[in-house]
């Protein structure tokens, strides 16, 4: 340290006394000023204000045709079907998900081979292809039945009263999904401890239990962020189920744009605020699930934001009384 | 505690435990190299070693963590992880493998304990998921096991919540809850804090006095001297000597002995 001996005697020096009651004012440290990140707070502000100014104010957005479109009866119903075909597709996605995933990591080098090319195969493919696929499936395979192969078969679908259209858009979608979902569950399982797979083999716990009781659980935490922004994907990823002529909430959107066109960006708005909900409804739902999951991996878990509120505001309450007594 | 589960504690009878002539290999690697060993029931056999001598794999064998590539363990006659067929030993499937371990105490040193499972679902896990007792019954001998150990106070806590001698005490709860033959640990207090070796040294101890087989890893030589019936020196994957701690602690016959207790005491 290059400071002069003497700075520590100031220090260590009384300091002025002439108002004995309040004697620690004196070593009282000051917060730093950073005048800087006032002046992005405010460039930020100003910013937001003018957005928010032309969003309201720009005639262009048709904002009372906005609200024309918002709850209509067509809208709602694409919505459902939206709501439906992401449903069905994360279930469905992660129950093949989980089997691929440990398809990978069993010990036969056959399923771990399959699970391996079933993955690269369907990440490859585009969504759209595969859906396209799907929808003229009817024309390559007239029948589908389930038997030995190459041998008797035991039922037989006919293929073109099986598959309606949310059938084929929930199928594309799942087979889509369960190829991203197998990665994430994949790594969900590797980022359980070894040491939990022994302590549950030592206490002789039967194979199932120990996957559904003891690791799944623990891998569900590193699963359930990753596997949310995957769903999130597949909400918008719905809205390709249009090309397999099924009126999601953007299809049905569209038809309407082409009807009236003078509505199209009116239209967009709604998709857009519709998404938008979806999508933060999946977030709190996300939050709250992961806290469940979060029971005793953190000392205590982590705050709801109404919590946060209240301690927020206890805070400010202290911060400020501790002001007042200075 | 209650008569009854006392009763069902008391009932569980002390394991021969035998290894016969156990090879392992690492790769090229050869971690055991024939080892012999037969604990008496209710006997307290402490092994000692350096690092790297194959003391913590000749516990795993005994359980069958590790498969000795020769020889086998026996418990009370009873193969471990295979059977005999003509003059060959077979593996037996996983299924039985695991029925058999549920009668094997196993202790780690890192705990491992269920971070996602309230102590006494740690505790009461096993011996539901074998489907040996239904869930209030697991509970209440998860209860008694518990206060045993010293955390009655303690079933609703997460693990990580734990001081690592609470942990530590916990997993040996937890291995009780198997009421097994023998219990194996596997350097119980090596990853805790020094003043916390203690608490867990005096459940080991409960323990050996109540007559349960235990074979116990350890490099605490002082307690060894105060509980073991014998210790049994290992190096290089071989049983170097082994008999009452008064001998081979106080007066080793062998060089390798000599020196590694001049390390560690």
């Amino acid at each position: 340290m290059s400071e002069p001996p003497g700075a520590t005697v100031v220090l260590a020096e009384a300091p002025p006394t002439d108002e004995p009651s309040r004697p620690r004012t004196a070593q009282r440290v000051l917060p730093l000023r950073r005048p800087g990140r006032w002046i992005v707070t405010a460039v930020v502000l100003v910013l937001v204000a003018q957005f928010a100014h032309g969003l309201v104010t720009n005639p262009f957005y048709q904002w009372d045709r906005w609200s024309y479109w918002f709850l209509r009866p067509t809208i709602l119903d694409g919505l459902l079907i939206t709501v439906e075909v992401t449903a069905y597709s994360a279930v469905l996605g992660l129950v093949g998900g989980i089997v691929l995933a440990l398809g990978r990591l069993s010990k036969s080098p056959v399923l771990r081979a399959a699970s391996w090319t079933y993955v690269w195969a369907l990440r490859s493919i585009p969504l759209i292809v595969v859906l396209i696929f799907l929808y003229n499936f009817s024309a390559l395979y007239k029948t589908l039945s389930v038997g030995i192969p190459f041998g008797p078969a035991f039922f037989s679908f006919d293929e073109s009263r099986l598959a309606g259209d949310m059938v084929v858009a929930v199928i594309g979608l799942s087979l889509n999904e369960a190829a991203y979902a197998a990665e994430v569950v994949r790594g969900g399982i590797l980022s359980v401890d070894q040491g939990q797979h022994e302590a549950a083999a030592a206490l002789g716990l039967p194979k199932g239990y120990q996957f559904r009781r003891i690791v799944f659980p623990q891998a569900l935490r590193s699963i359930i962020p990753n596997y949310v922004n995957q769903l999130i994907g597949l909400i918008k990823g719905t809205s390709l189920v249009f090309y397999v002529s099924l009126l999601d909430l953007f299809g049905s959107a569209q038809t309407m744009g082409s009807t009236y066109p003078g509505d199209i960006v009116p239209l967009l708005l709604v998709v857009t605020v519709w998404y938008l909900i979806l999508t933060s409804v999946v977030s709190v739902v996300q939050f709250y699930v992961e806290r469940h999951y979060a029971r005793g991996a953190t000392r205590s878990l982590p705050p709801t934001p109404l919590q946060k509120l209240r301690t927020g505001l206890y805070d400010l309450r202290a911060r400020i009384r501790r002001e007042a007594a200075v | 505690m209650t008569a009854d589960t006392l009763e069902a504690l008391a009932d569980v009878e002390a394991a021969t435990v035998e290894v016969h002539d156990v090879h392992k290999w690492y790769g090229a690697h050869r971690v055991l190299d024939g080892v012999d060993l037969t604990v008496r029931p209710g006997e307290v056999t402490v092994v000692l070693g350096p690092s790297g001598s194959g003391k913590s794999t000749l516990l795993r064998v005994i359980n069958h963590l590790e498969k000795p590539e020769i020889g086998y363990v026996s418990i009370n006659g009873e193969l471990i992880g295979v059977k005999r067929q003509g003059d060959r030993l077979k593996e037996l499937s996983e299924r039985a493998i695991l029925t058999q371990r549920g009668r094997i105490g196993f202790v780690f040193q890192n705990f491992n304990l269920f971070p996602h499972l309230t102590v006494l679902d740690n505790v009461a896990a096993a011996p539901v998921a074998t489907g040996r007792l239904g869930k209030p019954e697991a509970r209440q001998l998860a209860r008694e096991l518990l206060d045993r150990v010293g955390l009655a106070g303690k079933t609703g806590a997460y693990p990580r919540q734990l001081s690592g001698g609470q942990q530590q005490r916990v997993a040996i709860a937890r291995a009780l809850a198997l009421r097994p033959g023998v219990i194996l640990f596997d350097e119980p207090t090596s990853a805790l804090d020094p003043e916390l070796v203690g608490e867990v040294l005096a459940v080991i101890e409960d323990l050996a006095t109540s007559g349960t087989t235990l074979v116990i890893v350890t490099h605490e030589i002082g307690f060894a001297r105060e509980i073991a019936d014998r210790v049994v020196f290992i190096d290089g994957g071989k049983i170097v000597e082994q008999g009452p701690p008064s001998e081979v602690l106080d007066r080793p016959r062998h060089e390798r002995t000599r020196d590694f207790l001049s390390k560690v005491l």
